[in-house]
C-alpha cells in the first residue's frame, strides 16, 4: 500500500482532514462533474434501465460459467496465434511477464497503457526489479509515477493534482527553469516525451476491459490514444486481466459500451474503443531504422510475423470470490467509477481515504476483501453510509451498500478475539452479535433500545446527554462526536399519544383506505410531532389510521454491519405488521430509511414471499398522500400555501432535499408533486446525500467529513428564504447543524393544523 | 443508411468538433485536398463501391516510419460508421491503417455513406463474424485524442488533434444532389 493506513482511529480523523484540505477541493470538483455528466448522458439514451439489465445479465451469466470461458477463451487467442496463461496470484502472474519481457525478450523497456489489475499485481515493480524500465504512457498515471503516488480514482488516476502542481512536478523532475503551465502546453509535452520513450520500447501492456471469449477480442476503453500506441508501436503485446472481464461474445460488447463512458466520466462513449484480437494485424514501425516502408508487402493481410501476443489472465482470489454468494456481484463490476462518483463521501476525500491498495469507491470493499483480504476492507468500509446513491448509478446494478454491510458484519466477527471491556453492553443490549464488538457500533445498532430508555427518561436523559463531562465520556466510549447535537427524546412516544387521543378519528367504516402508521423509532420516541402531522394529513384524505406499537426495522444494527441484528428485528417487524397487511391495510412509513429496509433491504433478510408481501404493502407518507390525491381525495382537506399567516414565514416557497434512500427508492419526488399540487414552489436539491447518512456524522472520527459532504446543501439552501424540508431524521440533524434552524418533514408542511 | 442516420452522424460529429465533408465518390481527392495539411501519408483507399475513389498525389501512400513521423496528416479508410456516437471504424490492417491514422495531428478518414449504421449494437454485429472469422482488430474512434489530465480538457494527447470526415455519396445520389449545391 503506498498512502498512509488508516489504522489508529486518532490517525484516522488526522488523515482524513490532512485529504480534505489537500486533495478535497480538486477531487470535490472533478468527481461531482463526473457525476453530473453521467446524469446528463444516461439520460440521453432511449432505455437506460434496459440497457442496464442486458449488461447485468450477460455478466451473471458470464461469471456462472467463467471456467468453460476461460477455456474457450484459451482456444480462441492459441486459434489466432497467440498464448493464455491463467495465474493464480499477484506472484505466478509477475513470474511469467517478468520471464517473457527481461528473459525471453530482453526488453530494456515496457510502455503501458492504465490497467488496475497490473497495479494490482504490482507488475511495475516487479519488472523494475529484473532491470527493465516500465512506463506508463496515460497522461494521469505518468503524472503519478513521476510523482511516485497512488491513483485517487480508478478511471481518472491524478484528479487529486492540480495543474500548477503538475507544472511544479514537471519542473522538477526533468529540471526545467521554464516549464509548461496551461494544459494544453503540460499535455503537449508529456505528448513529446511519452512519444520517444514508446518509439523505444521493447513491449507494450495493456489492460482489457473486457474479453469475448469467441474470439479472442479484447476490448479496450481509452481517449487519449496511448492504447493504440503501446499495442501498434511494439512487437510483443502483454495483457493484463482479471478473469472476470471475459464475457461470451463480442456483440456482447455493445450495452457495455454504451454504458461505461457514461456511467464514468458522463462521456457518451470515450474517443477510442480498440476492439483487438490479437496479434494485431498492423505492422510494427521500425522506429531505429525509420527508412523501411511502414507496410510489409502488399496483400499480407495476416498479422506481422513479428508480433507476439500473451494474455494473462490473474486469478488473485476471483474464483474464490465467484464461489461466495455475498462477494459474487463484485465480479459483475466494470470498474466504471459511477459509485465513486455518487458517493458524497468519496467526493470529499477521494480514494486515498476511500480505497484499498488498489481499488477505490463504494465496490473497492468487494474487490479488496475478494483480493486482499478484510483487513484491508476494513480499513475504509466505515466510509460506506449506506446512502445507496450508486445503487442506481451502477451500470451493472450491484447492491453496492449490501456488499458494504457483508464485509463489516464479517469485520465485527473478525475482531471478537481483539476486543474486549463490552461487559456493560453484553448486559444492556438485545443484540446477537459476538461479545467483543466496537462499543460504538453497539450503541448505534442498537439505537432502539438506546431511544426507548431515553424516552422512559426524558428529562434526565436530555439534560445528562447536554452535560458536557458526560458528552466527553461518551465520545471517548461510544465515538459519538460531541460537536453534534443528540436528539432529544419526547417523554410521550407517538403510540401513546395516539392511544390517550382516542385512536382513529375516521372510523373504519367512513374510511377510503385503512392504514397502519408505521411508528419508527425516530418518530415514535424523538420527532413526534411529524408523526402527528402524518396522522392530521392522512385522516384529512380519509384514511382510517392505526399507530400501534411495533418493532423497529432493524435499520440502526445494519447500518454496523450487525447482520444477525437486523435480521431479527426484521422478522419481528414483519410478524407485527403482516396480520395488518393481510387484513388489507397499508403500511405508511414516515422515515425514509426504514421504508427502504422494507422496500429494499429485507429482500436480503426476509423469506422472498415475506419480503414481497411487506415491500407491495409499503408506502413512504408522501407517497401515500400523492396516490390518495391522485385517486380523488381533496387535496382542499391539506394545508396550501397563505402567505404569511401560516407557520411557513415564507409563504408558499419551499426548498426540499430529498432523503438518500428515498431516492434510490423512487419515493423521493412524491413529496414534490404533493407540494406542487398544493401550490407549493418547491426548489429540489441535487446533493446526493446530506452527508449524516444515518449515524455517519454523529461519530467523532467522521465528523468534520459529514460536514464537508454536507457543503453542497449548505450553499445551495444556506441563504434561502424558502422553508426547508427533509424527509430522512438524520437529514433533519444534519440540515440544522448546517443552516442553523431544523427543517420539517414534509407532511408537517402539508397537515393541516392541529 | 438513412437520411436520418445521415443528419444524426453529422450532428455528432459536430457536437465532437470533428469537420466533415461530402461529396460523391468521384471528388474524393478534392475533398481530401482540401481537408488534409502537409505532409500527408495514407493509405490506399480500399472499399467495394468504386474504382474512381482515390486520394491526391501529394499524399504518400507507401510511407516510411520516417514519413509517418513527420507527417501531419494521415489519411484512411473507416470501414463502418455508427450514426448515433458519431464513431468510425478503423481497421488496424496490415497496410498500417492504424498508425496512419494514430501517430499524425490530423486524421482525415474517408466513408461511405453505404457503410453507416445507426447504432451501437448494430456495429458490433457487424464486428462479430469479422472478429471470430478473419480475427480483424478494429478501433471505433470518436472525435480526436482527448485527455483532461493535465487539469483541463485537451485534444492530441496521443493521438490526433483532429479528425475530420470525408462522406462521400453513392454515385448516383450525388447527380441527384448536385442540383441543390
Amino acid at each position: 500500500m503506498r498512502g498512509p493506513p488508516m489504522s489508529s482511529d486518532a490517525s484516522k480523523a488526522d488523515r482524513i482532514r490532512e485529504l480534505m484540505a489537500t486533495e478535497g477541493d480538486a477531487v470535490a470538483a472533478n468527481t461531482r462533474g463526473f457525476n453530473e455528466g453521467r446524469v446528463e448522458s444516461t439520460g440521453r439514451l432511449d432505455d437506460y434501465e434496459g440497457l442496464k439489465d442486458e449488461a447485468r445479465a450477460i455478466k451473471e451469466d458470464a461469471i456462472a460459467r467463467l471456467p468453460d470461458l476461460i477455456d474457450q477463451v484459451r482456444a480462441s487467442v492459441e486459434a489466432n496465434g497467440g498464448t493464455v496463461y491463467v495465474a493464480d496470484d499477484a506472484a505466478d502472474a509477475n513470474r511469467y511477464i517478468t520471464e517473457l519481457t527481461a528473459e525471453e525478450r530482453d526488453a530494456d523497456r515496457l510502455v503501458k497503457s492504465k490497467s488496475m489489475t497490473s497495479e494490482e499485481i504490482e507488475v511495475n515493480e516487479a519488472l523494475e526489479a529484473e532491470g527493465v524500465e516500465v512506463v506508463e504512457t496515460d497522461l494521469g498515471e505518468w503524472v503519478l509515477q513521476l510523482a511516485d503516488e497512488a491513483p485517487s480514482h480508478i478511471v481518472a488516476p491524478a484528479i487529486h493534482k492540480s495543474r500548477e502542481g503538475i507544472s511544479e512536478l514537471f519542473a522538477e523532475r526533468f529540471d526545467l527553469d521554464d516549464p509548461p503551465e496551461t494544459a494544453e502546453d503540460l499535455t503537449m509535452f508529456a505528448r513529446d516525451r511519452l512519444g520517444k520513450l514508446v518509439e523505444g520500447a521493447d513491449v507494450g501492456m495493456t489492460g482489457a476491459n473486457f474479453i469475448a471469449a469467441d474470439s479472442g477480442t479484447m476490448l479496450l476503453v481509452t481517449s487519449e490514444g496511448n492504447a493504440r500506441k503501446t499495442v501498434t508501436a511494439t512487437d510483443t503485446h502483454v495483457a493484463v486481466a482479471g478473469v472476470e472481464k471475459l464475457i461470451p461474445t463480442v456483440e456482447d460488447f455493445s450495452p457495455f459500451v454504451e454504458l461505461i463512458g457514461r456511467s464514468g466520466t458522463g462521456q457518451d462513449v470515450t474517443s477510442y474503443i480498440s476492439t483487438l484480437t490479437p496479434p494485431v494485424d498492423s505492422p510494427v514501425p521500425d522506429f531505429q531504422d525509420d527508412r523501411e516502408p511502414l507496410a510489409g508487402d502488399e496483400g499480407d493481410a495476416s498479422a506481422d510475423p513479428d508480433r507476439d501476443f500473451h494474455l494473462v489472465l490473474i486469478d488473485n482470489g476471483r474464483l474464490a470470490m465467484r464461489d461466495d454468494e455475498e462477494l459474487k456481484e463484485t465480479l459483475y463490476c466494470i470498474r466504471c467509477s459511477a459509485c465513486s462518483n455518487a458517493c458524497g463521501n468519496f467526493q470529499s476525500v477521494g480514494g486515498h481515504a476511500f480505497g484499498g491498495e488498489t481499488y477505490s469507491g463504494g465496490i473497492a470493499t468487494g474487490w479488496e476483501a475478494g483480493i486482499e483480504g478484510l483487513d484491508v476492507a476494513a480499513e475504509f468500509n466505515d466510509l460506506c453510509t449506506g446512502c445507496s446513491r450508486c445503487v442506481p448509478a451502477c451500470p451493472v446494478g450491484i447492491d453496492i451498500p449490501w456488499i458494504n454491510t457483508v464485509v463489516r458484519d464479517r469485520v465485527n466477527r473478525g475482531e471478537v478475539d481483539s476486543r474486549q471491556t463490552d461487559w456493560l453492553f453484553e448486559e444492556l443490549v438485545p443484540d446477537e452479535e459476538p461479545a467483543g464488538l466496537d462499543l460504538g457500533t453497539r450503541a448505534v445498532g442498537n439505537y432502539e433500545t438506546v431511544a426507548k430508555l431515553g424516552s422512559l427518561t426524558a428529562p434526565v436523559a436530555n439534560r445528562l446527554a447536554d452535560a458536557g463531562p458526560l458528552r466527553a465520556l461518551a465520545e471517548r466510549v461510544t465515538g459519538i462526536d460531541r460537536r453534534r447535537d443528540l436528539p432529544e427524546f419526547a417523554s410521550e412516544p407517538l403510540v401513546d399519544w395516539f392511544e390517550r387521543r382516542g385512536g382513529a378519528a375516521v372510523p373504519e367504516d367512513e374510511a377510503a383506505r385503512e392504514a397502519v402508521l408505521y411508528p419508527d423509532t425516530a418518530t415514535n420516541y424523538v420527532d413526534v410531532d411529524r408523526g402527528k402531522a402524518a396522522v392530521r394529513a392522512l385522516e384529512a384524505l380519509g384514511v382510517h389510521v392505526r399507530v400501534p406499537d411495533l418493532p423497529g426495522s432493524g435499520r440502526p444494527p445494519l447500518s454496523q454491519g450487525m447482520i444477525s441484528t437486523a435480521t431479527s428485528a426484521a422478522e419481528d417487524a414483519y410478524a407485527g405488521l403482516v396480520t395488518h397487511v393481510d387484513a388489507g391495510r397499508d403500511v405508511v412509513v414516515i422515515e425514509p430509511s426504514d421504508l427502504a429496509m422494507f422496500r429494499s433491504e429485507y429482500e436480503k433478510l426476509l423469506p422472498e414471499s415475506s419480503f414481497e408481501r411487506l415491500a407491495d404493502a409499503s408506502y413512504d407518507v408522501m407517497e401515500y398522500c400523492f396516490g390518495l390525491l391522485k385517486n380523488g381525495a381533496d387535496p382542499a382537506t391539506l394545508r396550501a400555501p397563505a402567505e404569511g399567516t401560516g407557520p411557513v414565514a415564507s409563504g408558499k416557497r419551499v426548498a426540499y432535499h430529498p432523503h438518500c434512500q428515498a431516492r434510490t427508492i423512487g419515493v423521493g419526488e412524491h413529496a414534490t408533486a404533493v407540494m406542487e399540487r398544493l401550490g407549493y414552489d418547491v426548489r429540489v436539491s441535487e446533493t446526493e446525500c446530506c452527508g449524516m447518512a444515518g449515524s455517519f456524522g454523529y461519530k467523532t472520527d467522521y465528523y468534520e467529513l459529514s460536514m464537508d459532504v454536507g457543503e453542497p446543501l449548505q450553499e445551495q439552501f444556506g441563504d434561502t428564504d424558502r422553508t426547508v424540508v427533509a424527509s430522512g431524521t438524520s437529514c433533519g440533524e444534519q440540515l440544522d447543524a448546517l443552516l442553523g434552524s431544523p427543517p420539517m418533514h414534509p407532511v408537517e408542511l402539508i397537515a393541516p393544523r392541529e | 443508411m438513412s437520411v436520418a442516420d445521415r443528419s444524426t452522424f453529422k450532428r455528432r460529429l459536430d457536437s465532437l468538433g470533428v469537420t466533415v465533408s461530402e461529396g460523391g465518390e468521384s471528388e474524393c481527392a478534392e475533398l481530401i485536398d482540401e481537408a488534409a495539411g502537409d505532409p500527408a501519408v495514407g493509405v490506399a483507399l480500399g472499399g467495394t463501391a468504386s474504382d474512381a475513389t482515390s486520394l491526391p498525389d501529394r499524399v504518400e501512400t507507401d510511407p516510411t516510419t520516417a514519413d509517418l513521423r513527420a507527417a501531419h496528416t494521415g489519411v484512411t479508410d473507416a470501414e463502418l460508421g455508427v450514426a448515433e456516437y458519431g464513431s468510425v471504424a478503423i481497421e488496424a490492417d496490415s497496410a498500417g491503417t492504424e498508425p496512419v491514422s494514430l501517430f499524425v495531428d490530423r486524421h482525415v478518414v474517408v466513408l461511405r455513406e453505404a457503410d453507416l449504421v445507426p447504432d451501437m449494437p448494430d456495429a458490433f454485429e457487424w464486428l462479430g463474424p469479422k472478429a471470430r472469422d478473419e480475427s480483424s482488430d478494429v478501433v471505433f474512434a470518436t472525435g480526436p485524442s482527448a485527455t483532461a489530465d493535465m487539469g483541463g480538457l485537451v485534444h492530441g494527447a496521443h493521438g490526433p488533434k483532429e479528425v475530420h470526415v470525408v462522406l462521400l455519396r453513392e454515385e448516383e445520389r450525388a447527380d441527384e444532389g448536385t442540383a441543390d449545391e
